[in-house]
């Protein structure tokens, strides 16, 4: 019974994962492919899905990464100060900010507040009949619905982990300044001298398969979505659990290629 | 019916769901500016058969034949082309959510079609006063009625001028007027504009106001297709008891078959 239950789950994971790759890829030949067909990506659609899923998240990764940064300077600050080298806090939260906190916790955050909005929205469309309305019209859905999500986040998530980063380091700013006695222009400084371009890069670079993984799970889920409105709650819920885990695990692996690969 | 041009021709369609077969090699031919209506009870596989029709689903054996194509093996293209030439009614409506009423009739021209945004108005305009609704293009679909959702849906459907229009339950949850201005708007489209009509429905009021055939499916099988005349007085017992709506007879409103008592007391053997 054991065995049986676990073939099922890794035949489906396997099915699921296939079917992921698949929309991957329809999504990266619509973007290449399309203009040439005279069939591009929606303009309207596209900038629809930037401001909502750019502009929109700036208030909660606003607040998210600012309190991370004062958490990450306090917490830090309490084991630096039992060695009298409180002024590193600075740069251990410059550092873990760009490289890990920053990228992770921003995905984290947009996974469920953008991912679980996707997965919800083309959920509904597909209960309702509307995925297959665009069918009928001659109209692909991953082209005219998954397309302009995808490349809004691919284009988005990296600039509000550059927003998020900043807004992080403010915050372990804010504590070293008030709390421990830093003076602003040493705290600057010393945020800078211990950043390199290859932590901002990396954390970039996470950051952007991240957003492939939200908004390729968030559609597949909501595509592939039946059953009402049980199915539409069952889908969004799956679609942010998934998009955790893999971005965690992803996160592992990239960490592993960036800063322990041997070259 | 037979001197006329056949449009669609769906020839030993079977389409099985897991294990259970739910179309047993349908044939079917659809004639040039007919109504023809399919209908049958829930479950019986009509539903599944226009799916087949709009190529939405492929069949496991059989050809579904349109416009001198067989779309179950078309690829995506020659799909695409083949869909510009018919229009869709959803049991909904299923219009976007997320555009206006005008947008949501202009979206296939906008996409398919290089217009002007004035001819596009235009057309928006023409295609709403056919279905009574002028003046609505500026509304969200959530501040329709269900009658009026599936009329823009209509329009929708017409927006191309597509030879052949499918009707999923076009009058399913429509109130008794509603139904009969459904009902119209098929004939006339029929008539006027010498449009194919495919209607699947078990709304029998609205069957005998607008078929010139009639298709009636039981259990993935053809029983008969004949005129409304035709099936009206059919021998067959199983027509007789669904166009009277009789609760006895022989189709069974048990799925279940009658090992009842065996059922019973299953967990008690065990």
């Amino acid at each position: 019974m054991i065995l049986e239950s676990l073939g099922k789950t890794t035949l489906s994971v396997i099915k699921q994962t296939r079917e992921v790759f698949l929309l991957l890829g329809q999504s990266l030949y619509w973007f290449f492919v399309g203009p040439f067909k005279k069939k591009p990506v929606s303009r309207k659609g596209f900038f629809a899905q930037t401001v909502f899923a750019g502009v929109e998240s700036l208030a909660i990764v606003f607040f998210v990464d600012f309190f991370i940064g004062m958490v990450l300077a306090m917490q830090s600050a309490y084991q630096l100060q039992q060695l009298g080298a409180t002024i590193y806090v600075a740069a251990l939260v410059g550092v873990s900010m760009t490289r890990e906190i920053g990228p992770v916790l921003t995905s984290l955050v947009i996974a469920g507040r953008v991912g679980a909005a996707i997965t919800a929205e083309l959920a509904t469309m597909k209960v309702t009949e509307q995925v297959e309305a665009l069918e009928t019209l001659s109209l692909n859905p991953v082209r005219y619905l998954v397309v302009p999500r995808f490349l809004a986040l691919l284009l988005m998530l990296p600039c509000l982990v550059i927003v998020g980063d900043l807004i992080g380091m403010f915050g372990g700013f804010v504590v070293g300044v008030t709390q421990l006695h830093l003076t602003p222009g040493l705290y600057f400084d010393t945020t800078i001298n211990f950043l390199t371009i290859k932590d901002i890069m990396t954390g970039l670079l996470k950051s952007a398969v991240f957003s492939i993984i939200i908004t390729m799970i968030a559609c597949h889920q909501g595509l592939s979505t039946e059953g009402g409105a049980e199915g539409v709650g069952r889908s969004t819920t799956r679609s942010v659990v998934t998009s955790f885990i893999l971005i965690i695990i992803a996160d592992a692996i990239l960490t592993a290629l960036f800063y322990f690969a041997k070259t | 019916m037979s001197d006329k041009e056949i449009v669609i021709s769906v020839r030993n369609l079977t389409r099985n769901f897991g294990e259970r077969r739910i179309l047993n090699g349908i044939n079917l031919e659809i004639c040039q500016g007919e109504t023809l209506v399919i209908m049958g009870g829930s479950g019986c596989g009509k539903s599944t058969l226009l799916r087949h029709l709009i190529g939405s689903m492929k069949p496991d054996s059989g050809e579904v034949w349109m416009f001198g194509q067989d779309i179950a093996k078309a690829n995506e293209d020659e799909l695409d082309q083949i869909r510009k030439k018919f229009g869709m009614l959803f049991q909904s409506g299923a219009l976007f959510d997320s555009m206006t009423v005008g947008e949501n009739i202009a979206l296939p021209l906008r996409e398919h079609a290089k217009l002007d945004e004035d001819i596009i108005s235009i057309i928006i305009k023409m295609k709403l006063e056919l279905v009574g609704l002028r003046g609505f293009e500026n509304l969200m679909p959530s501040q329709l009625s269900g009658g009026m959702k599936k009329r823009v849906g209509l329009a929708r459907a017409l927006v191309m001028d597509p030879k052949i229009i499918f009707y999923d339950e076009p009058t399913a949850g429509l109130d008794p007027v509603m139904t009969g201005v459904v009902d119209k708007l098929t004939i006339d489209l029929t008539r006027k504009l010498n449009i194919t009509s495919v209607v699947v429905t078990h709304d029998m009021g609205s069957v005998f106001r607008i078929a010139d055939r009639i298709v009636m499916l039981h259990q993935g099988n053809v029983l008969q297709i004949g005129t409304p005349d035709e099936i009206k007085h059919s021998k067959n017992p199983i027509i007789q008891q669904f166009i009277t709506g009789a609760a006895e007879g022989p189709i069974s409103f048990m799925q279940t078959g009658d090992n009842y008592l065996e059922h019973l007391t299953s967990k008690i053997k065990e």
